[in-house]
């Protein structure tokens, strides 16, 4: 194995280090804050159709 | 992406946000801090949402409105809340093991040194997927930058932690304890 190589299993490491950090939180279920933002917002649309442009695709 | 099923964008909108949380995660270093931003991107790409070209990567869109958000409304009171826990990862950094080198716990906490525009190029390309051109469009800058970016932020990643080309296997060991550590404190 040559120096470089080793270097750039390094890099390897740290993104898969970085990757497993990031997936975490990635996937962590939504805080309920979230859930309840959207339904505000879906709310609003609703009420509001004006306001949801590209919210009510033709279908 | 979606050829046959034409998708409501805020519906698609929706799938983004635990990468959206991920990503503000990684400019932040501050859970709350995170949320916070990702609640104010949300509403503002949901209020915006016209100005998204069907077809084009909707995860570029957002992290890119994400992005400004941070830096236009969050960052000043980012430095706040780094102040208070600065002071804390200070003293967990000073603590050497037994053979006097930094553990990586400290992979998180070599991650806090860097500064922001290294960590989002890291997270980017290394962990969201993001080609080099995507993450470029998304910073404002160009390949070039987001590229150097990256190899510096490898190079000191690869210094505050001490890694040596004659032990990536213990590295590798180091920083999974240590991200371990640092989602067990997040939890």
């Amino acid at each position: 194995m040559t120096r470089p190589e080793k270097t750039s299993r390094i890099a390897e490491e740290i993104d898969k280090n970085l990757r497993r950090a990031y997936d975490e939180v990635a996937q962590e279920e939504l805080p309920d804050r979230f859930a309840n933002l959207l339904q505000q917002l879906r709310e609003k649309d609703s009420a509001n159709p004006a306001n949801g442009t590209g919210g009510e695709a033709d279908e | 992406m979606n050829d046959n099923t034409p998708i409501n964008p805020k519906d698609e909108l929706v799938t983004h946000l635990g990468a959206m949380r991920a990503f503000a995660m990684s400019l932040t270093r501050n859970a709350t801090l995170a949320d916070d931003i990702v609640q104010d991107a949300l509403v503002k790409a949901w209020n915006n949402i016209h100005s998204f070209k069907p077809g084009t990567n909707m995860r570029a869109w957002l992290f890119t409105i994400l992005r400004n958000t941070y830096y236009s409304h969050h960052r000043k009171r980012q430095r706040e809340v780094e102040d208070v826990e600065g002071t804390m990862t200070a003293g967990l950094a000073q603590k050497p093991d037994h053979d006097g080198r930094l553990q990586m716990r400290d992979f998180s906490v070599a991650f806090d040194q860097l500064p922001e525009e290294q960590r989002e190029a890291l997270i980017l390309v290394g962990a969201s997927g993001f080609s080099y051109e995507e993450a470029a469009e998304t910073c404002g800058v160009a390949v070039g930058t987001i590229k150097s970016r990256i190899n510096r932020g490898r190079a000191r990643l690869t210094e505050l932690m001490q890694l040596s080309d004659d032990d990536p296997l213990e590295a590798t060991e180091a920083m999974t304890q240590s991200i371990v550590a640092q989602n067990q404190r997040l939890a």
